[in-house]
């Protein structure tokens, strides 16, 4: 009788994680483990099927211009949006914090950005990057008197253009964690600090900042994968271009699988972004592990 | 404690002068005047929502005041913000800054006025092993117990050898030992090191216990400003007599004494303490309950309407219900004008033959 409750307590378990699993699995584990396997295989054509070839494909990805191109964009795309998304973020923060008139709307403001879809969001700002009638053109035009530019058409500022969206897109988001943060560092420590004699710039760095250490932590986790995850921008903005300037790894990884139908080479670059990934996550946990204070 | 490796500093007097402090059409802070003087013990006591933190925390300057002055040494600070006021305060809550280690939190205050590093680790030596803080240099506050805690809050707030030390409700979060222990401690810590203290508590008993003057607050209102002796023994409102002493003083219409029925516009209080039974005694009371409290029985009475207690004796046992016939010295009278609530001393020796005739 103990048994047969027990089994049946099994079976209710299994049924209510089941379609949960099933999703997981489906669209997470099995195709990790499928891109990983079909990494070593070659891609399969018409009547030829897939054969192994063993690191074949590791070897033409290391020895692939574009492959170390993108990676390129890709470092200075994440090294230009995180440290100044991160600080915009901060600084929003703070100043959202303080009593201000019209605080709600500021912070509205702010996290709008983050609310609108980023495909809309790319096509707006194509408007402001049109040469010579767009919003940008218009007011360098109007202060400094400079010429039309083709921002997004020049492989020197394409890859800057879309890194500006992404601040712009990022910093609202990131500053919605730093306000809840802020708001959970008692007043009393601030008060102390002033009381011991502490200007406003002593108190953000010496208290402030490594208080808000544990979200840091999180947002700049949230931001590297971020600058690898976010793309939909580049297929509006440039599609890449010119000259795969502005393409970035998982850009690339979509158009050697779904363009050129390359999709074993796809796999083995998606393995090398994964494994890129998760070495920076665990870099930076290490990195920040004698950084952050958690309560 | 050795606290002889501290210099006697002196402290600065406080002066408040008609402070006032309002939140939109609320008064917190009611026209105050206050003198502390140099070196002094000063609780400010009240109930809760009666100002006396916000008295504290603008004398801190984390407050503005709405409108009066704050001097300290003579001087006016009431612009002043907390950093150029030259003192320091220990919170409620303790405000340890929790990513610092307890040497970082005490020495906190040095490195941003940026005393030289011999200076401050001799310093820090010296305090810590005041408050027998050495074995904790190390730790994080979250590592520590309350009563350790409090004692880093110390800590920081005495390094500085500030003039002038503000205490906000420091021992309230400790048990009732602990806080007996700190209380002696605290004391004794200010009367060697020579500052200004201004202490805010809620509780009488620290109030009465610590101080040499105690601001008696009430609704943002000073109620009176004395040492604990004279709030205990000439209160100066009925106010004050109801707060001070525990159970609190009994206040009687003066018509509740049958002999003083042609004087009505006083009110007449006696403490409970001070009432015994007394055969012919003027008061002719109803006993109600009985608390028996061990040491002595706690009586709740009545006479003519008013409710009112007494501590008896255990010897003679009385019951509920019981008729009794009370007395009490002539000097344990204390009269206040039912208008004014003002106390009048000059119509106490006058009551006091009435009573007795």
């Amino acid at each position: 009788m103990r048994d047969f409750t027990f089994k049946r307590d099994w079976i209710y378990g299994w049924l209510l994680l089941l379609p949960a699993l099933v999703f997981l699995f489906a669209f997470t584990h099995i195709p990790a483990v499928t891109t990983f396997l079909n990494s070593f295989f070659s891609t399969p054509r018409g009547r030829r099927p897939a054969k192994f070839i063993g690191v074949d494909n590791y070897e033409r990805m290391l020895g692939d211009p574009v492959f170390w191109k993108v990676l390129w964009n890709n470092l200075w795309y994440a090294l230009g949006t995180i440290p100044v998304s991160v600080g915009l973020a901060i600084v929003m923060a703070l100043w959202v914090n303080e009593k201000l008139t019209g605080r709600s709307f500021v912070r509205m403001a702010y996290f709008t950005p983050t609310v609108l879809p980023l495909i809309a969001v790319a096509n707006i700002w194509m408007f402001f990057y049109t040469p010579g009638f767009g919003l940008v053109d218009q007011i360098t035009g109007a202060l400094f008197g400079w010429p039309a530019s083709n921002y997004l058409g020049n492989p020197d500022t394409a890859l800057n253009a879309i890194i500006v969206v992404t601040i712009w897109k990022e910093a609202g988001f990131f500053m919605i964690f730093y306000l809840a943060a802020l708001q959970a560092i008692p007043v009393t420590l601030k008060e102390a600090a002033q009381i011991e004699g502490a200007g406003r710039w002593t108190i953000f760095w010496r208290i402030t900042f490594p208080l808000l250490m544990p979200t840091t932590l999180f947002v700049c986790v949230n931001a590297v994968i971020n600058s690898f995850r976010l793309v939909d921008h580049i297929f509006i903005l440039t599609d890449g271009g010119p000259d795969n300037a502005s393409a970035l790894l998982l850009f690339y990884i979509y158009e050697v699988a779904f363009r050129f139908w390359e999709t074993a080479y796809g796999a083995t670059l998606t393995v090398a972004l994964l494994v890129l990934l998760s070495l920076l996550a665990i870099g930076q946990f290490f990195f920040f592990d004698r950084k952050v204070h958690y309560k | 404690m050795k606290a002889d490796a501290f210099p006697a500093n002196s402290g600065k007097p406080i002066q408040l002068e008609t402070v006032s402090r309002l939140w939109g059409e609320t008064t917190a802070v009611d026209a105050l005047s206050i003198d502390i003087p140099a070196g002094s013990f000063t609780a400010l006591l009240g109930p809760s929502g009666c100002g006396k933190s916000t008295t504290l925390r603008m004398i801190a300057g984390l407050e503005s005041v709405s409108s009066g002055r704050i001097l300290i040494g003579g001087e006016d600070v009431t612009g002043r913000p907390s950093s150029k006021r030259d003192l320091s305060m220990v919170f409620q809550s303790y405000a340890l800054f929790p990513h610092l280690s307890v040497a970082e939190n005490i020495i906190f205050g040095l490195k941003v006025r940026r005393v030289a590093r011999g200076d401050r680790d001799q310093r820090l030596k010296k305090v810590a092993d005041l408050l027998g803080l050495s074995q904790l240099l190390d730790r994080k506050p979250g590592q520590l117990s309350g009563g350790q805690q409090q004692r880093v809050a110390l800590g920081r707030a005495i390094i500085g050898e500030k003039p002038i030390c503000l205490m906000d409700e420091p021992l309230s979060n400790l048990d009732a030992k602990l806080r007996h222990e700190m209380r002696v401690e605290i004391r004794a810590l200010q009367q060697q090191l020579g500052f200004t203290m201004v202490y805010v508590t809620h509780d009488q008993v620290e109030a009465i216990t610590m101080a040499d003057q105690v601001v008696l607050l009430n609704k943002g209102r000073l109620e009176q400003a004395a040492p604990p002796r004279e709030l205990y023994e000439k209160p100066a409102n009925p106010f004050t007599a109801r707060f001070i002493g525990t159970p609190p003083m009994n206040l009687f219409p003066a018509n509740a004494f049958k002999k003083l029925s042609t004087a009505p516009d006083f009110q007449l209080g006696v403490r409970p303490e001070a009432i015994h039974p007394h055969d012919g005694g003027p008061l002719v009371a109803d006993i109600r309950t009985v608390e028996y409290l061990g040491a002595d029985i706690l009586a709740d009475c009545v006479v003519a309407g008013t409710s009112f207690q007494v501590r008896l004796p255990t010897a003679k046992p009385v019951a509920p219900g019981e008729r009794i016939e009370l007395g009490f010295e002539p000097d344990a009278l204390h009269v206040f004008d039912a208008d004014s609530g003002r106390r009048r001393d000059d119509l106490v020796a006058e009551f006091g033959t009435l009573l007795r005739s």
